[in-house]
């Protein structure tokens, strides 16, 4: 068992440790869940603005980016001019048939030194991926300290024990200076719901090649807006 | 001895096979020379930049008038019924090789002479076949049991029995003793191993002959052609032709496979005494292969039955590896499942693809570091999911969104690639099939307002488009309609790739048609 798990006695009390939620706070997370809707792509796109934001800049060790069948039929594959410059040639990418093979790449994914982290992408909420499951995976990642990003589109909250679990869905994007009728750089509302580090919170995040991963608190009508759509 | 003296003793078969791409061509056709496939006028052809050229004709191909080096289509008018099959020069290559190594039937090596012929070393062996002119008669009779067109010479240089088997009489033999230059003398200077242009030269200078040569002082051949590479020069090859000048030449030695079998005393029928045995198969595999200096890429397990069955796995590794346990680790994924019948009496495993890999140094301090390398974690999602479900998307010169990528393996080196100027953005995840969408939009080309997709209705606030994309006229159908991209975002925040598959009136088709084919972030 891994005892620093545990509530050690020497350690401040919860609440002086827990700072709320914000880009650049690198390491410590490994395993992080978003659930997103499956008619969307904010869910790969969080993933991967959350695995830059966490790798250093001149990491140039490849992305393993595990997708299951419904997911490769949900929402695609991903597409090389699309990706962030700096992924263009380090995604690599499994395409695998069963929740079952998704699970055994990622945990395999989890154990090479030589990723600088995993993208998993499993439809709903199949019968495998279990929490004994998820734990698995908590322990691979933090044993050999590469970063997963599992995006569970159109499922629900179930069981988990992934360190960080965030809903997401696509938020209207800021106008461009030079043509405000086209759509902007991303943004995505995110909700952290429940996270072992942090506070739960609400932001827009809006990711940009160049400045990175930002984060704006979201406004309180909105916060209501979402309470009253139920998510 | 002295060197010359060695020199003298040398003795080169060479083999002349001029019939050999048309030879190969019937040996595939399984038919017998002026039988079959081969009764009818045909002829090789390699494409070229002014159309297809002939290479080689067959016997009837060369009556009705087919040469090698015409272009097809003139050799089409003076026979129409002439058939076609493409040339296959690296195919004649390889059989060029195999028949090296089988040469040495007749001397301990042989070396390729590209493109048709071989040399083969036959000093002090022909007494074993009853004297020089019966192994000539042997070789012969041998290579035309194999469907070969051959000509034979044996000299005491490889210059001179090259020249002796192109352009001297049938099984000609140089003795030792004998006056090179007197003997090859009445040759034309074609036989002389020389570019078409280094011949042509000579011809304008009237030396048709060998012999025309000898007459010539040394210092003005070697001025005249003193701006050509050495081999080009008519004095270096003369001089190799006499055995003035050592010619080395490369022999083509097989190297067989590297390979690890076990001889069971007992036949096996468990699986842990399996693993054990497949075990003890990769260290013994990687101790030979480390010997070598190689790493394998295909690794092939055998295993043969008491009762006369056999079964084979096979695997690739993503990067050239001789870890025992690792390959051991492979074969147990893939030996699940396996009927051993009344037990396993022969194991063995062979490395069918090697590739270079020089010994390295262990890290001595640390040991290993944690983890698995990537090859090594490769290596165990294609054993499981299969190689092509482990792959990286790579670049291609294409105007077409969904051709613009191709999928490689995950360790080959990226293609070389003209920058991609970046104008447009394009969405993150691409659909593997784009699907139909329901828009309201102002006809004929007016921006999509709504659109209905998965059975949600979408309505589009911000739009940012056309990007026309036109059909690739080169390799599609002349039916296939354009297309206009439209990025946009619904009231949602939602970003869509979308687009209209043609115009009103493009005489393509009825209505265009709308497609959703990608998803931004």
């Amino acid at each position: 068992m891994d005892l620093s798990l545990l509530p050690a006695a020497g350690r401040p009390p919860a609440h002086a440790r827990a700072r709320r939620w914000r880009p650049g706070l690198a390491g410590g997370t490994l395993h992080s869940e978003i659930f997103a809707p499956g008619n969307e792509g904010s869910g790969a796109a969080v993933a991967l603005a959350l695995a830059l934001d966490a790798a250093a800049a001149d990491d140039a060790r490849s992305l393993l980016w595990v997708q299951d069948k419904a997911a490769l039929r949900l929402t695609g594959r991903p597409y090389r001019p699309g990706l962030p410059t700096t992924l263009h040639s380090r995604v690599i990418h499994v395409a695998a048939a069963t929740p079952e093979d998704a699970l055994f790449a990622l945990e395999e994914g989890l154990r090479c030194r030589d990723l600088a982290g995993v993208i998993g992408e499993i439809v709903g909420n199949p019968r495998a991926l279990d929490f004994t499951a998820s734990r698995r995976l908590a322990l691979a990642a933090e044993r050999h300290g590469i970063p997963l990003f599992l995006v569970r589109p159109d499922a629900a909250r179930d069981l988990s024990a992934a360190r960080m679990r965030w809903q997401v869905r696509a938020a209207p994007s800021p106008p461009p200076r030079w043509n405000p009728q086209a759509p902007g750089q991303p943004a995505w509302r995110a909700e952290l719901f429940r996270a072992r580090a942090h506070p739960p919170g609400e932001w827009i995040l809006l990711h940009d090649e160049k400045t990175g991963l930002d984060a704006r608190p979201a406004a309180a009508s909105d916060q209501a807006e979402v309470r009253a759509a139920g998510l | 001895m002295t060197a010359s003296a060695e020199l003298a003793a040398a003795r080169i078969m060479a083999v002349w096979l001029p019939r050999l791409a048309i030879d190969r061509w019937r040996r595939l056709q399984g038919c017998a020379k002026g039988e079959g496939a081969d009764a009818s006028p045909l002829v090789l052809i390699a494409e070229t930049a002014h159309g297809p050229r002939i290479e080689a004709a067959n016997d009837a191909g060369l009556e009705a008038g087919a040469r090698p080096g015409m272009r097809l289509a003139d050799a089409r008018t003076l026979c129409p019924a002439l058939r076609v099959a493409p040339a296959d020069p690296e195919g004649d290559l390889a059989l060029l090789k195999r028949l090296a190594v089988w040469a040495q039937r007749w001397g301990p090596w042989a070396a390729i002479d590209p493109p048709d012929g071989l040399l083969v070393d036959v000093r002090a062996v022909a007494h074993l076949f009853g004297g020089e002119p019966a192994l000539l008669a042997d070789a012969e009779a041998c290579l035309a049991v194999q469907g070969f067109t051959a000509r034979l010479a044996i000299a005491p240089t490889a210059g001179a029995a090259w020249a002796l088997a192109h352009h001297g009489p049938e099984r000609a033999i140089l003795e030792p003793g004998e006056d090179a230059m007197a003997r090859l003398a009445g040759l034309p200077v074609a036989a002389l191993r020389l570019d078409p242009d280094v011949l042509l030269v000579l011809r304008r200078l009237g030396l048709r002959r060998i012999g025309d040569l000898a007459g010539i002082c040394r210092d003005a051949l070697k001025r005249r052609f003193r701006d050509r590479v050495a081999e080009a020069s008519p004095l270096l090859r003369l001089d190799q032709l006499l055995g003035r000048i050592p010619e080395p030449l490369l022999p083509v030695v097989a190297v067989p496979p590297a390979l690890a079998q076990r001889r069971l005393l007992e036949p096996i029928r468990h699986r842990e005494l399996l693993d054990r045995v497949v075990a003890d198969l990769a260290v013994d595999l990687a101790r030979e292969l480390e010997r070598r200096g190689e790493g394998a890429r295909r690794l092939e397990l055998g295993l043969w039955r008491v009762d006369g069955e056999t079964a084979f796995r096979s695997l690739e590794l993503a990067a050239a590896t001789r870890q025992a346990e690792h390959v051991a680790r492979l074969f147990a994924a893939r030996l699940d499942g396996l009927d051993a019948g009344f037990g396993i009496e022969l194991v063995r495993l062979r490395a069918a693809w090697t590739e270079p890999l020089p010994p390295g140094q262990a890290n001595l301090a640390a040991g290993e570091p944690p983890g698995t390398s990537l090859a090594v974690c490769l290596d165990r999602l294609a054993v499981r999911l299969g190689s092509d479900a482990v792959r990286r998307p790579v670049s291609r010169a294409s105007h077409l969104p969904e051709r613009a990528q191709r999928w490689q393996g995950p360790l080959e080196p990226e293609p070389a690639s003209q920058e991609v100027l970046e104008f447009h953005a394009r969405p993150l995840k691409l659909l593997d099939r784009p699907e139909p969408i329901a828009v309201l939009y102002a006809t004929p080309d007016g921006y999509p307002r709504q659109f209905r997709w998965r059975g949600g209705l979408h309505e589009v606030v911000r739009v940012e488009g056309p990007e026309r994309i036109a059909p690739e006229w080169w390799r599609e159908r002349g039916s296939t309609r354009l297309r206009d991209y439209y990025r946009i975002e619904d009231r949602e925040g939602r970003r869509y790739w979308i687009y209209r598959a043609g115009l009103i009136g493009d005489g393509r088709g009825g209505m265009p048609d709308w497609f959703l084919q990608g998803l931004c972030g």
